[in-house]
């Protein structure tokens, strides 16, 4: 063990399939919940920026969600949705993907300024051609934040699912564990950062695309609601 | 509802080094200590970013960078490493978790404070220490206080990964609970992490309540 | 040079004593851009100066320049006679009074408490403080009521006022305003400009006000820069100098179309001739009234004060003049209006004739529309000297 070097890149080389295997999986597990917590959020953080009194509520609950922690959830899923499923890791990741996006979209709503709101409105347009062509373009950057904290947590959050037998590259922390064996653990790390941080600069990638006018600056200020 | 009466219900649960008193008190020594640490770091550092203005795009790449760290991955890593004579392997990952809400938040909160309100401050003759205990804390304090509160959720509910390397915790019934199949143990301690971690927020609530401005926390109501 | 500076609040013989002097100032930003360019005037102590110009001439520059807000690249600014960089910037801010435009104020504050911000600083004991920022707020017409308040929970105007306040608050000798009343409505901007004035009355400090409004300059000046883009001087001059005599195209431009009716609030009014034989008190016989040659009368009641206007073909064989209905009439204050105001009220007056009372509203007689004729000839041949 004292000899035994950090990493062993032969093990790399023979276990390069499985690897793969593992990344999919984890991509596939971090990506669907995010995407559904978006769908969710989007309908919810419009009514919560409609209606303050849906607001109040909708964000306590989503608090509550949020504090719960992950591998609680799992257990008390695995009765319902089974051990080592992918449902049952993709169930609270969802649930966390929307405590973030859902400030995020208020957020990004109340952050479309009132003097553009009511020269919209002035301008004859209908509520939902306001919402369409101006309000959503203008909170673009405001989501896309809260997006990209979902995503990376997202990411990372999968491999504590490896615990009830489903993880990603979580399982490969699992395995270097029971073997006592440094190489997968350190494999896993670097790639779940790296699939993070590929994730994360595509969403970057997008928001100068979708949003040309925006500086940096609004959308550096507005991943604040930060959460992992 | 029975497997929780089954576990809160026998007196077993409440006593000896693996009863429920000495894990909650191992749960709060992990996070409590993991949140000290990473205030100690953080705060500082995002008070003197947002002041100076320096160092802006370190806190986004760092924030970002450390989000995307596994928790599980570097607790066991560190543990094969260097082995579990302390809790310092739990305290690293766990740190590294709690830095980046409270780090930019504390960073958007000063940075977000009106420029006319700097530069009435400076122009009454207040110094740049001034500037910054009188007026950008308290007005940023709201959003300070979130980042401390995301990122102590964060680490009482993280805090339970700690078991599956042998050390204590609440973690320990989940973990315990599952490897036995015993479900009653395992959703007990899920119960108790959660309740920990409503606590801590009621306790940020109120915190809240108590240090924040009524000025400031008036106005954002209002917005 | 550091001991005036140390005590905060001046000692009330040193009021009068600071002037400010711009001696070949220059500010040239990092990126190139020529803020201001050789600078170089005074404004005297206890004085109102005004600088107006343009966006982007330089003024807020140039004022931010005085308490050290920005450091000028060129020229010195003297204060008394002392360079301002010698002078540590917080100890410099301290006996300086700053207003601007948003006032600033800190939202976790209450009201009393930032105006007490200052002589905190200057380490005064709270009760004593506190004491002095309620009497500022009084003084600047605030209820007292709101001394409790947040920020919040004040108007834009009552905002202001605040900031007035407080950067009077530790009394300093220099006040320094940034378009201090832009943000707020016409009607609440001259409440404060006439509160401002009556202010400065009592107080005697010496004021920078920068404003890129010019009817505002010509208001509160005792003396207006009027700066032009580069931050070059185009001239320094007491209001109606200004007006009456523009040094060159861009000034007048830049003063507008009605320069010459403007002109005429600096005349005073007190020099025009009354005629005291077309008043008439109401309780006179209109029979008699309408024996007069003039065509008409204006009827004061019992005090003296005036009714209105009366044509002497409308009046009635029988009866006293309280029963004819009389036509409005307009009036001004002859010892303290303006050849502006005495025209205005010919003007509202349907004989074309403008009444003059005196401080409490009684009539002292009326000036006729030929007696205006002249003096606005006098103001003319005066424009063109
Ligand atoms: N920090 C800065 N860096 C570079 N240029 C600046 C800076 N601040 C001001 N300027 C430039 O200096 C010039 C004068 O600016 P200043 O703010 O003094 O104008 P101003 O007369 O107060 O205008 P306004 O009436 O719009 O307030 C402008 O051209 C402005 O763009
Ligand atoms: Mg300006």
């Amino acid at each position: 063990m004292a000899e035994e070097p950090l990493v062993r890149w032969d093990w790399i080389g023979r276990n390069w399939p499985e690897i793969l295997e593992l990344v999919a999986d984890n991509v596939v597990m971090a990506l669907v919940p995010v995407v559904v917590g978006l769908l969710v959020a989007l309908p919810l953080g419009l009514a919560g920026a409609r209606w303050r009194w849906f607001y109040q509520p909708a964000v306590g609950v989503m608090n509550v969600v949020y504090s719960l922690p992950s591998l609680a959830v799992f257990i008390v899923l695995i009765p319902i949705t089974g051990l080592a499923t992918r449902t049952t890791v993709m169930v609270p990741l969802v649930f966390y993907a929307m405590a973030v996006l859902i400030p995020a979209v208020v957020d990004g709503l109340a952050s479309v300024p009132d003097h553009v709101r009511q020269s919209a409105v002035a301008m004859g347009f209908t509520p939902l051609r306001r919402l369409l062509a101006v309000e959503l373009p203008i909170a673009v950057p405001v989501v896309l934040a809260g997006l990209r904290v979902a995503t990376v947590s997202s990411v990372s959050l999968v491999s504590v699912g490896a615990l009830v037998g489903r993880g990603g590259l979580g399982y490969l922390f699992i395995d270097g564990w029971q073997r006592q064996f440094p190489t997968p653990i350190v494999v896993g790390i670097v790639l779940v950062v790296l699939l993070a941080g590929a994730a994360d600069l595509l969403l970057v990638l997008a928001q100068r695309w979708l949003t040309p006018w925006a500086s940096a600056r609004t959308a550096a200020r507005s991943g604040r609601r930060g959460a992992a | 509802m029975n497997w929780l009466i089954e576990f809160f219900g026998d007196p077993a649960s409440w006593s000896g080094p693996d009863g429920i008193p000495v894990r909650f008190a191992e749960h709060l020594e992990f996070a409590g200590l993991s949140l000290l640490l990473a205030m100690l770091v953080a705060v500082p550092l995002g008070l003197w970013i947002g002041h100076t203005g320096r160092g802006a795009l370190l806190v986004v790449l760092s924030a970002n960078a450390a989000r995307a760290l596994p928790t599980l991955g570097l607790l066991v890593l560190i543990v094969l490493l260097m082995g579990v004579g302390t809790i310092a392997p739990v305290l690293i990952p766990l740190v590294a978790l709690a830095v980046p809400p409270i780090l930019v938040n504390t960073y958007e909160g000063v940075r977000g404070v009106d420029p006319d309100l700097r530069d009435a401050a400076y122009g009454m003759g207040l110094r740049g220490g001034q500037v910054l205990g009188r007026v950008l804390v308290p007005v940023a304090l709201p959003l300070i206080l979130l980042g401390l509160r995301t990122a102590a959720i964060q680490v009482v509910a993280t805090a339970t990964v700690a078991a599956y390397v042998g050390l204590g915790g609440l973690g320990r019934y989940i973990i315990d609970g599952l490897a036995t199949q015993r479900y009653p143990l395992a959703v007990g301690g899920a119960v108790l992490v959660a309740l920990l971690a409503l606590t801590v927020q009621g306790l940020f609530g109120l915190l809240q309540r108590v240090l924040v401005s009524p000025g400031v926390s008036g106005r954002q109501k209002i917005r | 040079m550091g001991r005036l500076w140390q005590g905060g609040r001046a000692p009330a013989g040193d009021q009068g004593l600071r002037m400010i002097t711009f001696d070949d100032v220059t500010k040239r930003y990092p990126d190139g851009t020529v803020a201001v360019d050789g600078l170089s005037l005074q404004a005297p102590s206890g004085e109102i100066t005004v600088f107006v110009g343009p966006s982007g001439c330089g003024k807020t520059t140039s004022l931010r320049m005085i308490n050290r807000m920005i450091d000028a690249t060129g020229g010195r600014i003297l204060l008394d006679g002392v360079d301002v960089r010698t002078i540590d910037p917080p100890t410099l801010r301290r006996g300086i009074g700053y207003v601007i435009q948003q006032a600033g104020l800190f939202p976790h504050r209450k009201i009393v408490d930032n105006v007490a911000t200052v002589p905190y600083l200057l380490g005064w004991d709270r009760r004593k403080a506190r004491a002095r920022a309620m009497e500022l707020l009084e003084r600047v017409g605030l209820d007292p009521k709101l001394a409790g308040r947040y920020p919040f929970q004040l108007s834009g105007g009552q905002q202001q006022r605040v900031g007035v306040a407080r950067a009077l608050a530790a009394d300093p000798p220099v006040l320094l305003m940034d378009e201090p009343f832009s943000a707020v409505d016409p009607i609440v901007r001259a409440s404060l400009q006439d509160e401002l004035l009556r202010l400065q009355a009592e107080l005697n400090k010496t004021i920078v006000f920068v404003t890129h409004d010019i009817d505002e300059a010509i208001k509160l000046g005792d003396r207006v820069a009027v700066l032009r883009v580069g931050g070059r001087l185009a001239q320094l001059a007491a209001p109606a100098e200004l007006l009456a005599d523009p040094a060159d195209d861009f000034v007048r431009e830049f003063l507008g179309r009605d320069r010459g009716i403007r002109r005429l609030s600096f005349i005073p009014g007190d020099g025009l001739r009354l005629r005291t034989d077309l008043t008439v008190p109401a309780s006179a016989e209109a029979a008699s009234a309408r024996g007069t040659a003039e065509p008409w009368l204006v009827v004061v009641d019992a005090d003296g004060r005036p009714l209105g206007w009366v044509a002497r073909e409308d009046l009635p064989d029988s009866g006293t003049l309280a029963g004819v209905p009389a036509a409005p009439y307009g009036a001004f204050v002859r010892g303290r209006d303006s050849l502006r105001s005495a025209l205005d009220a010919a003007l509202l007056s349907p004989s074309g004739n403008a009444v003059a009372v005196d401080g409490s509203g009684r009539v002292e007689g009326v000036v006729t529309r030929q007696e205006l004729d002249a003096a606005l000839a006098r103001a003319a041949e005066g424009a063109r000297g």
